[in-house]
């Protein structure tokens, strides 16, 4: 009522009086003050430190094993063979030895490792179909055109899984055995499942689902991928739910790394019994290896990693390394404006005009 | 009765508008794919279309794209309705005939020269002589060029008749006291004298758009080299690494290490195309329309009296404003109100109106007095009142000395139409004073002399020309008496003063010598009484010599020479030309702030020093006053500059001139039409919204009521816009080059296969959704102090003139900051992940918790950054920032949820992404480090600037911080100067019209009687010309 009082008569244009239109909100000024700063960056540097120690202290008590078995003992021999692509039919089984020193203690993680296996190549990553691989039935006989050249066989028939990322999946096997001290040897038991996120198991990853078929039935009118022995829905000959689109190698497969140096879960010691209920215990170690993933072709090398956990993840050295040397830098820098304020700034003179 | 010359109207129209509704849209989409950034867009856009180059979804382009073009499509569309509305439309007309004796009309022409006062223009005898019935008329014009002067030929009735301006009305004049006349349209719409005379309208832009361009190119060239970087390096890594991984990844048909190559570098194109800033350029404008509705807004810039707010009519140039260099002024209703008061005098050696007397006189006693009139010496009214012959022989002269027309609508309202204004104000002075002029016929003048009505006789008028610098009449008062009343320049009449006066001489002198000081114009004047028989002797010869065919000029100066001699001392008047309220603060304000101010007026070199004296901007000690045209590098070093008898076009030419060779940024500013060349011409032109029609404010930038706010519209808005403006583009480019320069440090890692570092979606909203409002906020209500300070400290307008908040040399600074950030912001995510895992031993180095990691280290970083440079935390910039924040991960969370996968399966890939590496640890302290490396070093640099080398803005800070709120600065009085030099330019420029006044025609036609303006400004595009009777 007011305002329409205002509003009217000689001054109907005058602007209104408020804060915002006549720029005069309230607001806080702050200014890089020695006051501000310097504490800031002195009270920086020692949380920095802080966390550096104590993530330093976290990475020093995980323990890591890497096993390079690209060319290593007798699996140099699958090497030649993978070498030639006429052998890729060709079964090749080799071992390889290695031994711990001190037990890994609690859960231990089985990886393999690649390197310079770019699966973070645009082409690459486009070439998969999600639509495919969560279930949508129209996709299973029709894939996406981003599969290309991995979308149809020769015979025209649709690939599942399609696409460039399905078809290079990682196919060697490893059978870990411990060799304690009496020299008898203990399958090493790892856990196959559970090894992926759980939002790709259940939400992004699904099978087709037809009432009163088989998987198998499902997956009629479509073939494995070219790469592939066998077909996507018998990748697990010993758990039946663990076939199809849903199987965790392949979900973990899908997961495509960010760089060319990567590894990849394989299985998680189990450790219900005698002698891994601790972990692994100290000793000679050898995996037996189904040698298939030829790496010759882009010069990679393949590992396998086996690591212990903790809250901060696996042994990466940078990040407590980084808190360290930034802690350092800045309480360098913090000392230089200490100096710098204290021989000029302090009086005031600098600020005259 | 109509009469229609419409074979002649047919090109009066002019365009001033561009769209109308059914081409607006195709034509505002192509003007608009004409900016370079837009085809730039739609290039890009095309690119993603040809599926082997598109490295990003369409909608990351599509999107933005649309945005953009519907915001400018509205914005072009409501510029364009605003100028639909103000056109104001007329023709350049030949005079034919008038409903007035002698075929004259008095035309206003404040529109075309800012001069106030009426102008007498006169048909051609013949045609005037047909009167209404101009049916009769067979004419045949020619005539020259519409550029110059008008000069052609009349053919009537076979005989030939010369024309020239004073035959001509030009489109922009008012008729006055005029009922009706006829007129021959001779030049339409844009042939107009005044559309010719009033410059070319340019697209104006600002030094900032032509930077920005320069930029652009730039950034476009960079874009170029860093492709072709890219383009090489996948040639190279092609033929190394792809050829032996074809096994896993097949080629495509046809496409070898080569054509891989080649396509790769447009895909890099696309995927770097952030660093050509295109959203840029709707930012920006969103950004100066936001700063145009605070000048808008402005209750310090809004003038109450005649409920003017100041307006920004072009919403583009703001931060100009904040650069200024040269002002250009105008001087009449610009400093000045075209206001004159009879302000002081000096009767017979005694000064009245002297400084210190505060309240008004009244003038009920007399019931004709001019209501408006004010004055503050009560003696002088005693004085006249109680019958001192000097002062009341004082007002008489005043009262008959003028060629003023009255006009008495009713009785005892009278009206006076003079021909300059300082002439009306010493009569409405005489008026007031008890001598009222009532009414004038060719030979005699009516007088109402203390309420008693006297009727003088009116022998002779001796005109004011430019050489005699003075006007005298004689007159016979109705006792017989014969007296000749003079008025002119001191210099003149000293001269002619009889001996006797000497002593009064000096004592007036005094008085002339204060006046001036104070800047006022001042008059002497002086009376003679003529002996009857001289008188006749006189007469006669005046008649034979004004009827002499040869030298008539001459033999009358002669004449007037002879008479005005021996002349008796009666006093001095001093008239204020009264300066706007705040002007001579306000130019100290803008003198300060290092603004050099140039004042263009079409007066004479005297009154135009003296304004510049009255409003400080020339000052004692500036003993040099030039007069300076062509002498540009002189006149630059001035401080200030006054240039007289300047023309419109000339005024637009010193402008131009001035931007040509400083290359500096101009502002004019005026208010009348003869101003709206100089206007156009200048960078920024600012209209004041006074008396003198709106020509003025139609073709400016920005128009308020009073010249004051000129330096609140600069010193506060102008500084801030540019602050804010230079702060927005240091931030933008920052932010838009770390977040592409990732891209090209991960390339590395990719086998520069133009995949991206992030979400598509997150470069789809980066610039739309997550940082635009943060940067908005900054950039419309950032201060680095407040407006009572920027007015203390003028000096803080300075680094916008010497363009030190944005540069090139800020631009790479930029970008160099922008690549240290990309650098820390891609690897140190990629140290501390490529070898990690979950804490369940689950995959965290995959592309998608990458992505995501980076994308929310980058977001993370630029805020912390924004938050370092926005000096003014309002609430909405708290909002804006944590909001934006709030919802970067509402929207993340939500695009990477299972339902909107399930829904759109092929859009949002990045299911469970966020929930499942947002929740590790190693995650967050990734991110923490990041930001401390990347801000930790720009705190430290700008501290380290602050304590060595600080800048007057941190200086000012700096005080507001330790001082409290100045208070405003008193007013300081203003100083008296005893000067020397004085104008006694009462007087138009021109010729008088004495001879009209007097003239035996004069009266031919019809009665002087209630003269109705009835020539007004129509909106119509054809202006009809209907004559009422």
């Amino acid at each position: 009522m007011g305002k329409e009082k205002a509003k009217s008569g000689s001054l109907a244009r005058r602007p209104d009086n408020s804060a915002f239109k006549q720029q005069r909100l309230p607001a806080w000024s702050p200014m890089l003050t020695a006051n501000t700063v310097l504490p800031f960056f002195y009270f920086m540097s020692l949380i920095c430190m802080l966390l550096g120690v104590w993530l330093l202290l976290t990475v020093q008590s995980t323990q890591e094993i890497k096993v390079d078995y690209t060319h290593a003992g007798e699996c140099n021999v699958c090497f030649e063979i993978r070498k030639n692509m006429s052998n890729a039919g060709e079964s090749c089984i080799c071992t390889v030895e290695f031994s711990i020193e001190k037990p890994f203690k609690g859960d231990v993680f089985f990886y393999y490792g690649l390197q310079n296996f770019h699966q973070n190549l645009r082409r690459y990553m486009d070439s998969r179909d999600d639509a495919q691989m969560v279930g949508w039935k129209e996709n299973l006989k029709n894939p996406s055109i981003y599969c290309e050249p991995f979308k149809k066989d020769q015979n025209g028939l649709p690939i599942a899984p399609c696409g460039a990322v399905a078809n290079s999946i990682f196919n060697d096997s490893f059978t870990l055995t411990y060799i304690d001290s009496s020299g008898t040897e203990h399958k090493v038991p790892l856990l196959r499942r559970g090894i992926t996120w759980y939002t790709d198991k259940n939400v992004k990853f699904r099978n087709p689902k037809v009432d009163n078929l088989t998987l198998a039935q499902v997956f009629e009118g479509t073939t494995k991928p070219l790469y592939w022995q066998k077909p996507v829905y018998e990748l697990d000959p010993h758990q039946a739910t663990n076939n199809g689109f849903i199987n965790d190698d392949l979900i973990v497969w899908m997961r495509e790394a960010a760089f060319p140096n990567f590894k990849k879960l394989y299985g998680i010691l189990y450790r219900a019994n005698k002698p891994f209920t601790k972990g692994l215990p100290a000793g000679n170690y050898k995996i037996e290896i189904s040698y298939n993933f030829p790496v010759q072709y882009f010069r990679g090398r393949k590992q396998v990693v086996l690591t212990t956990l903790t809250w901060f993840g696996g042994q990466n050295h940078f990040l407590p390394i980084a808190y360290l040397v930034t802690s350092s830098l800045i309480l360098l820098i913090a000392v230089v404006l200490t100096v710098v304020w204290l021989k000029f700034g302090k009086n005031g003179k600098n600020m005259e005009e | 009765r109509p009469f229609n010359l419409s074979y002649h109207y047919a090109n009066n129209a002019i365009k001033t508008s561009k769209y109308n509704i059914f081409t607006f849209l195709p034509l505002n989409l192509f003007e608009q794919f004409r900016r370079l950034a837009n085809a730039y867009f739609l290039f890009l856009f095309i690119l993603q279309l040809i599926p082997q180059i598109s490295s990003l979804s369409w909608f990351t382009t599509a999107v933005p794209l649309i945005l953009v073009l519907s915001i400018t499509a509205v914005k072009d569309a409501s510029d364009d309705i605003f100028i639909l509305l103000s056109s104001i439309l007329s023709a350049d007309l030949l005079l034919l005939s008038s409903s007035e004796p002698l075929n004259l009309v008095y035309v206003e022409t404040a529109e075309l020269d800012g001069e106030t006062n009426l102008k007498v223009k006169q048909a051609l005898t013949v045609t005037g002589d047909m009167g209404d019935n101009i049916d009769e008329l067979a004419g045949f014009t020619a005539s020259q060029q519409p550029s110059g002067q008008v000069q052609g030929t009349l053919t009537v009735n076979g005989q030939t008749y010369a024309l020239d301006n004073d035959k001509v009305l030009l489109r922009g004049c008012t008729l006055r006291n005029t009922e009706w006349c006829f007129g021959l349209v001779i030049f339409g719409g844009p042939d107009t004298k005044l559309m010719q005379n009033s410059g070319k309208t340019t697209f104006k832009r600002t030094s900032i758009d032509h930077l920005m361009n320069v930029l652009v190119l730039c950034i476009f060239g960079f874009l170029a080299s860093m492709c072709t970087v890219m383009a090489i390096s996948n040639a190279i890594w092609e033929v190394r690494e792809g050829s032996v991984f074809t096994a896993f990844l097949p080629r495509e048909p046809g496409v070898d290490a080569a054509l891989s190559s080649f396509l790769s570098f447009w895909s890099y194109v696309i995927v770097l195309n952030t660093v050509v800033p295109i959203s840029l350029y709707v930012s920006v404008e969103i950004i100066r329309l936001g700063n145009s509705f605070y000048i808008d807004w402005d209750r310090k810039m809004y003038y109450p009296k005649n409920d003017t707010p100041a307006q920004a009519r072009t919403t583009t140039l703001n931060e100009e404003l904040g650069q200024i260099k040269y002002i250009f002024s105008d001087k009449t209703g610009t400093l000045t109100q075209n206001i004159m008061t009879f302000n002081r005098c000096s009767i017979n050696g005694k000064g009245y109106g002297e400084n210190g007397h505060t309240n008004k006189v009244d003038f009920l006693w007399n019931h004709l007095a001019d209501p408006k009139f004010i004055f503050h010496d009560h003696s002088l009214v005693e004085t006249v009142r109680a019958g001192n012959p000097e002062a009341q022989a004082f007002f008489r002269l005043l009262a008959l000395c003028h060629t003023v027309m009255p006009e008495e609508k009713k009785e005892g309202e009278l009206n006076y139409q003079a021909q300059s204004p300082d002439e009306g104000a010493l009569v409405t002075a005489a008026r007031n004073f008890g001598f009222v002029f009532r009414s004038r016929t060719p030979e005699t003048i009516t007088v109402v002399e203390m309420g008693k009505q006297v009727t003088y006789e009116l022998l002779a008028v001796l005109d004011f020309n430019n050489v005699r610098k003075r006007m005298s009449v004689i007159v016979c008062s109705p006792e017989g008496k014969l007296t000749l009343y003079c008025k002119g320049a001191d210099t003149i009449i000293y001269e002619r003063l009889h001996p006797s006066c000497n002593k009064l001489m000096k004592v007036t002198t005094d008085h002339l010598n204060e006046y001036a000081g104070d800047g006022l114009r001042t008059l002497v004047l002086a009376y003679k009484d003529l002996d009857e028989d001289y008188m006749d002797d006189w007469k006669k010869r005046h008649h034979e010599a004004s009827t002499a065919m040869d030298g008539r000029e001459e033999r009358l100066d002669e004449l007037y020479e002879e008479i005005e001699k021996d002349l008796q001392l009666l006093g001095a008047t001093a008239v204020e030309d009264k300066l706007q309220d705040g002007v001579p603060q306000t130019i100290e304000q803008l003198a300060k702030a290092d603004i050099k101010i140039w004042v263009l007026t079409g007066d004479k070199q005297e009154t135009a020093e003296n304004i510049g004296y009255s409003c400080n901007m020339l000052r004692e000690e500036m003993k040099d006053v030039f007069i300076v045209l062509e002498l540009l590098r002189t006149a630059c070093m001035c401080q200030t500059v006054i240039c007289c008898r300047v023309t419109p076009l000339q005024k637009a030419q010193v402008v131009q001139l001035v931007k040509r060779y400083k290359q500096a940024v101009t502002l004019a500013i005026g208010d009348g039409a003869n101003d709206v060349s100089m206007i156009k011409a200048a960078h920024i032109g600012v209209g004041i919204s006074g008396q003198e029609g709106m020509q003025a404010v139609l073709s400016s930038d920005f128009s308020f009521a009073q010249f004051r706010y000129l330096q609140r519209l600069l010193l506060v808005h102008g500084r801030w816009s540019y602050l804010r403006m230079c702060k927005f583009l240091r931030y933008f480019f920052y932010k838009n080059f770390t977040f592409t320069f990732v891209h090209f440090w991960y390339a590395f890692f990719c086998g520069f296969s133009a995949q991206t570092v992030y979400d598509e979606w997150f470069i789809t909203l980066y610039n739309l959704v997550y940082t635009a409002l943060p940067v908005l906020g900054m950039s419309l209500f950032d201060q680095d102090v407040n407006d009572r300070w920027s007015f203390q400290y003028p000096q803080l307008y300075s680094p916008g003139q010497l363009n030190l908040y944005f540069n090139k040399k800020a631009f790479v600074r930029c970008m160099m900051h922008s690549c240290y950030s990309s650098l820390i912001l891609f690897f140190i995510p990629w140290a501390a992940m490529y070898d990690t895992v979950r804490d369940d031993g689950k995959d965290i180095a995959d592309y998608q918790s990458f992505a995501l990691l980076a994308q929310t280290c980058l977001l993370v970083v630029v805020n912390i950054q924004l938050c370092l440079d926005t000096h003014y935390w309002t609430a909405v910039n708290q909002f804006f920032v944590w909001g934006s924040l709030a919802a970067y991960f509402a929207i993340t969370f939500t695009m990477y949820s299972n339902g909107m996968f399930l829904i759109f399966t092929s859009a949002f890939p990045f299911i469970g992404t966020a929930r499942n590496s947002l929740n590790q640890p190693n995650v967050w302290l990734t991110i923490f480090l990041t930001s401390l490396l990347c801000t930790l070093p720009v705190v430290a640099f700008r501290f380290i600037l602050i304590q060595l080398w600080p800048t007057i803005n941190d200086k000012m800070r700096h005080k507001v911080r330790k001082e409290a709120l100045p208070a405003p600065a008193p007013r300081r009085l203003p100083t008296r100067r005893i000067s020397t030099r004085r104008s006694g330019y009462a007087f138009s420029h021109s010729q008088g019209y004495g001879d009209l006044v007097t003239s035996r025609r004069f009266l031919l036609k019809k009665p002087l009687k209630s003269r109705l303006a009835l020539f007004t400004q129509t909106d119509s595009p054809l202006l009809h010309f209907v004559p009422v009777k």
